[in-house]
């Protein structure tokens, strides 16, 4: 579906990407990791026809600058740091679902979905959401109309928990129909979402594996975890997720999404001296 | 076409929510209200009463504030949206950059040329209002030319933002592009004269190139037709062009340097990096 064939992008005399060659076939989740510098949105850019390069890039055959709107319409695009858009919520909806010739309502479903009430919103201004606010917005306009490729960076950095999960599970209805690329520049926040990583080091890529695929996307676990004693730091972090304490606030339990496990070992791993056990076990949702 | 009149929308409620355009608008309200509270149109100077004196005043007054103001907030709004991500993300959308493009200019001409427009409309009600007789060529007419103006200076606003890639550097070119004009309304234009020994015709045409003195030239003569305050070289101007051609050419050509601009402007965004 996608070809990368021998990308070179320079800015001046400086090459951010060195000769790319990678193909992404519908169905493949590709998490795309590297530090900053490695050239991942440079290649995202190149990808979304925003930058002029050399070589080759094609999704479906055709090339995105040459063939903005038929390639563009395919393509939902989540971007790490949210537009300054002055413009109200209800303005970029339309907006957007005009550009895209879709239904707006589809956005606002999945707007909805995400827990984000957009009747509230409507003629707010979009710069003054709140971070998470901004970022299920963008999610509703890249998720809420027939993409066929969805490009991903940090999607899910600002979202509460429970919209995470959600947020997965809209991803799982589209993973047979669509190719994502997931950019991160840690592995283990999309390691789970994704059965391909592939890895850039300084406009190159050094790593191109397929992963098991294991994880449901829409999963829950049900998980409880045990303390030695009572801490108020872990009781903050914890109820972030949604957790309830109980037996002196000695022992939570709660629900996670089956992709979010190893970001939540992460934050347990912080308070390791505290736990006294943990168990997790799929709801079979 | 659809596509071009909603990103040209989107871009009026952008701009109408934004900082600088409630500046611009008080600045050029206020011209108005300062003009009638000094009592501008009651005044009878030099053969100009009521009406035309304050809408001669108020045009001279936006010669020299609306064209920097076009070009700073131009500049700065459209330079400052690509550094802070807008492209990236509405240029990700399945949008023409045709329709992108010269709609945000559609959009960005209504923002800057209405607020100036409804002063001047304001300030002929007021007249009416007042009493006054209502000079309907001198309004049609500076409508027609401060339209032309702002086109002229949109254009190159756009031109420099597409070539600038920071709105440092955008604000930066744009002061030195209208101060340049500027100096040469007269002060440049007088000592280059002077010292060089140039021929009036050169001198002229260095005159008739400045957007900002075609525009000044044009405001004179409608009401010193044989613009002896222009001195000599008024006779260069209506040997060539005659009255009626002049305020044609007046018209014209700063829309004409508007369309080039920004069609450069256009084909250079085009073949560039977006974001």
């Amino acid at each position: 579906m996608i070809e990368f064939q021998g990308v070179v992008k320079k800015f001046r005399r400086n090459e951010v990407l060195k000769g790319i060659d990678l193909d992404i076939a519908r169905g493949h989740r590709v998490a795309l990791v590297g530090s900053n510098g490695a050239g991942k949105t440079t290649l995202i850019r190149c990808l979304l026809g925003e930058y002029t390069y050399d070589g080759r890039v094609t999704i479906d055959s055709l090339e995105p600058r040459a063939n903005r709107q038929a390639v563009l319409s395919k393509v939902g695009f989540v971007p790490q740091l949210p537009p300054p858009l002055k413009m109200p919520v209800g303005q970029l909806i339309r907006f957007a679902a005009t550009v895209c010739d879709t239904d707006p309502e589809r956005m606002i479903d999945v707007a909805t979905k995400l827990g984000l009430d957009i009747g509230r919103f409507m003629k707010q201004p979009f710069v003054k959401l709140s971070g998470g606010q901004k970022q299920k917005l963008l999610i509703a306009v890249a998720l809420g109309r027939d993409s066929e490729l969805l490009v991903l960076d940090e999607p899910a950095a600002n979202l509460d928990p429970e919209a995470r999960h959600i947020f997965f599970g809209l991803l799982a209805e589209k993973k047979h129909q669509a190719a994502m690329i997931i950019s991160s520049h840690r592995l283990d926040e999309v390691v789970a979402l994704v059965n391909r990583v592939v890895e850039m080091d300084q406009g190159k890529i050094v790593l191109d594996d397929r992963v098991a695929d294991l994880v449901e996307m829409a999963s829950k676990l049900k998980c409880r975890v045990g303390l030695i004693r009572k801490e108020d730091a872990f009781a903050k972090t914890i109820r972030e997720w949604g957790f309830v304490g109980s037996d002196g606030d000695r022992t939570w339990q709660g629900e996670i999404a089956g992709p979010d496990r190893l970001r939540f070992l992460g934050v347990l791993s912080r308070y390791a001296a505290l736990l006294a056990n943990i168990q997790l076990s799929e709801t079979g949702e | 076409m659809r596509y071009l009149w909603l990103t040209a929308l989107t871009d009026i409620v952008e701009s109408l929510r934004a900082r600088w355009f409630l500046i611009y608008t008080l600045v050029f309200g206020g011209l108005v209200v300062v003009l009638f509270a000094y009592g501008l149109a009651e005044s009878r100077i030099m053969g100009f009463t009521g009406l035309s004196r304050l809408l001669l005043t108020y045009i001279q007054l936006a010669m020299a504030i609306l064209p920097v103001f076009v070009l700073i907030t131009t500049v700065r709004s459209v330079a400052g949206d690509r550094e802070a991500g807008v492209f990236e993300y509405l240029l990700s959308l399945p949008i023409p950059l045709s329709a992108w493009f010269w709609g945000k200019i559609f959009g960005r001409f209504f923002v800057v040329f209405m607020p100036v427009f409804l002063a001047l409309v304001g300030a002929t009600i007021w007249g009416l209002i007042k009493g006054g007789e209502i000079p309907w060529d001198l309004l049609i007419y500076y409508s027609a030319l401060l339209m032309a103006l702002a086109w002229c200076f949109l254009g190159i606003g756009m031109l420099i933002s597409t070539l600038a890639r920071s709105s440092d550097v955008a604000q930066g070119a744009a002061f030195v592009v209208w101060l340049t004009l500027l100096l040469f309304l007269d002060l440049i234009l007088l000592g280059v004269l002077i010292q060089e020994h140039l021929p009036a015709e050169t001198a002229v045409m260095i005159a008739l190139i400045n957007p900002m003195q075609v525009f000044r030239t044009a405001t004179m003569m409608l009401f010193d037709p044989q613009l002896v305050l222009l001195g000599p070289s008024a006779y260069v101007i209506l040997d060539t062009f005659g009255q009626a051609g002049y305020i044609t050419y007046a018209l014209i050509y700063p829309i004409v340097v508007g369309v080039i601009c920004a069609s450069v402007g256009y084909f250079l965004f085009r073949r560039s990096d977006l974001p």
